[in-house]
């Protein structure tokens, strides 16, 4: 991925996160949550991670963020008037928000990043990912079938009237 | 030429700071929901960075729990919130804090 | 720079080559409804006398009205989503068209080209990506027409796709079970052997069951009868895009055909061999009594491509037939189908494939 390009997705893809918290009609958040989450995925696709781009989209901006949707247009939320905090906590945090990224970026500049190595053959494909998920990651697999199972159970338990 | 490490650690800092501001100054639950899940998404572009700097495939991996487990997240959290809205009839946190009333 | 141009024409080719189908597909439906109830069609439109079977009206004609009708947005919604539920509808089905293979190889100048427009290795799960982003078109269109009835039935569409997607996905996974590999092209060349020397490998003879379960979702997917209760043409007039007249109600319907078409080119790929034409081989056919007749390149690739044109055209009938044939679902039968009937079903093929490939081996 060429730096232009890198900068061009990164500028993109901040705009439409502080739509995503910014915005008074929830649905329009909603949509700019699935612009973020797609980017997202195109920032995966040049980080040679062809697997997780493609369960990004499938899993994240198909599913989680139609479950989304669905719950908003259940409840019906229009905008609202209050839609952000009072301007004190609005300053407050905005200068949290700001100081905690200075402190993270500043980290890393300090930090020894280790140099960037060519990946070896086959990296970020479904093979290499499957290799590790079902050897070295089996217990947590496992486990993660288990907690869909209870999430699943809980919702639906949780949902019914 | 690919763009260095520590840009993509930067842009999965500022996503996360975005997140967090949004939990913090929204308050309406669903939107405090996206916000969490921008921050679960900025951590993914850590790992997956940080797996294609190491050359290993650990961070992917990784990468896959996360997402599973947001899933699971989400579900559950909007199954509390829609509960939580027929008994209130609001999705303002402030109304939301306490368990009486 | 040549490589630019080349995946350039061959993405031309490809949405070239699916709009054409697509408006035999309208056609079709046009037509093969009106032989199915022994009535003639529509055939009035006519340019200079020529009224070509009722082409003209359907292809000349119907383009032209939708494109010049007053473009209506309901009073009080949001506009931005009403203007992005078209797009959001059809872009997603144009663009997965870009993993589907149209033919083996074509040698040109010294060079190999690949006739399928991007080569991705998770080809699949790109397909799956896409389809789950057509839920939005639905969701938002209804969302966004300020219509009660117009939400309801989008609300019952998205559920009925993303329930859908669930049975598509096992039977893909079988699929990919089967050949080892998520890239399609792999997978059409891999359905190119003989099995006992004379029957071609094609998929459907490795999955029926996924071939069945697929087919029955794809058409669930794009909302056609009869799994067509979020649009009910009959009854709610069109549901979900009913507050969308003119050039956006022609993305809808666009979307609509495209859609048939895609799931047209993936059983075409995954269970009927793709761009296979039996017995024809890189270099000629190769016959199993011995016999064979050399062909150039070209030649093999245009008889490929023309192959797989011949079974798009195949399938978008079937399912235009099944369509005319069908009575509709009621919501709930719907639902109980692809929760309580398609998933357990893929499910258990996913198992048995599994088992059968590891006394067995892989079909590749």
């Amino acid at each position: 991925m060429s730096p232009l390009l890198f900068l061009l997705l990164a500028a993109l893809t901040v705009a439409s996160a502080l739509t995503v918290v910014v915005h008074r009609n929830p649905v329009h958040s909603a949509c700019a949550l699935v612009v973020t989450l797609c980017l997202l995925a195109v920032f995966f696709l040049g980080l040679d991670a062809q697997l997780v781009a493609f369960l990004q989209v499938i899993v994240y901006a198909g599913a989680i963020v139609v479950l989304f949707l669905f719950v908003i247009m259940l409840l019906n939320l229009q905008v609202e008037a209050r839609a952000m905090a009072g301007a004190l906590l609005v300053g407050t945090a905005t200068a949290g928000g700001v100081a905690l990224a200075v402190l993270v970026v500043t980290a890393l500049r300090r930090a020894a990043v280790p140099a960037a190595a060519n990946p070896p053959a086959g990296f970020g494909e479904t093979a290499a990912l499957a290799r590790q998920l079902f050897t070295v990651y089996l217990l947590p697999f496992e486990l993660t079938s288990i907690l869909l199972l209870v999430a699943i159970v809980g919702a639906v338990a949780l949902a019914k009237k | 030429m690919t763009p260095p490490l520590a840009w993509y650690l930067g842009l999965s800092a500022v996503l996360f700071a975005i997140g967090v501001l949004g939990v913090l100054i929204r308050r309406n639950v669903i939107v405090i929901f996206m916000a969490i899940e921008l921050m679960l998404n900025a951590v993914n572009l850590s790992f997956v960075a940080l797996a294609r700097s190491t050359g290993s495939m650990d961070g992917q991996v990784i990468v896959f729990f996360v997402m599973t487990v947001a899933a699971a997240e989400a579900a559950v959290g909007l199954a509390i919130i829609l509960s939580m809205f027929r008994n209130r009839e609001t999705t303002n946190v402030d109304e939301l804090a306490t368990l009486r009333w | 720079m040549a490589d630019v141009a080349i995946t350039a024409a061959k993405s031309l080719f490809i949405v070239l080559l699916v709009v054409q189908v697509m408006g035999l597909g309208v056609f079709f439906e046009r037509k093969v409804s009106a032989l199915i109830q022994d009535r003639i069609g529509a055939n009035r439109a006519a340019i200079l006398g020529f009224a070509g079977l009722g082409l003209v009206n359907t292809l000349v004609a119907d383009p032209i009205k939708f494109l010049l009708k007053e473009d209506v947005v309901p009073a009080g919604t949001d506009r931005v989503l009403h203007f992005l539920a078209p797009v959001l509808s059809l872009v997603p089905v144009l663009v997965t068209f870009a993993v589907v293979p149209f033919g083996d190889v074509l040698q040109v100048g010294g060079r190999t080209i690949n006739l399928q427009a991007a080569e991705l290795n998770v080809g699949i799960l790109y397909v799956l990506a896409m389809v789950s982003l057509g839920v939005y078109g639905v969701v938002l269109g209804g969302w966004a027409s300020n219509n009660r009835w117009s939400l309801l039935g989008g609300i019952r569409g998205s559920a009925q796709m993303i329930s859908y997607e669930i049975a598509m996905g096992l039977a893909l996974v079988a699929v990919v079970v089967t050949y080892g590999t998520l890239d399609l092209q792999e997978m059409a060349r891999a359905q190119g052997h003989l099995l006992w020397g004379w029957l071609p490998a094609w998929g459907i003879l490795y999955q029926p069951v996924a071939c069945l379960i697929f087919m029955t979702a794809g058409v669930a997917e794009s909302k056609r009868i009869p799994f067509d209760l979020p649009e009910g043409e009959s009854e709610l007039i069109s549901g979900y895009f009913t507050e969308y007249s003119g050039a956006k109600h022609l993305m809808f319907m666009m979307s609509d055909f495209v859609e048939v078409v895609l799931v047209a080119a993936l059983v075409a790929t995954l269970f009927f061999g793709g761009w296979q034409l039996p017995y024809l081989l890189r270099d000629g056919f190769h016959l199993p009594w011995g016999a064979a007749l050399a062909l150039p390149s070209s030649a093999v690739a245009l008889l490929q491509v023309t192959s797989f044109a011949v079974k798009l055209v195949f399938f978008t009938w079937l399912q235009i037939v099944i369509r005319w044939t069908l009575p509709r679902f009621r919501y709930d039968q719907l639902m109980r189908l692809g929760w309580q009937g398609l998933l357990p079903l893929g499910l258990a093929n996913v198992v048995v494939s599994a088992l059968v490939i590891v006394l067995a081996g892989p079909a590749a």
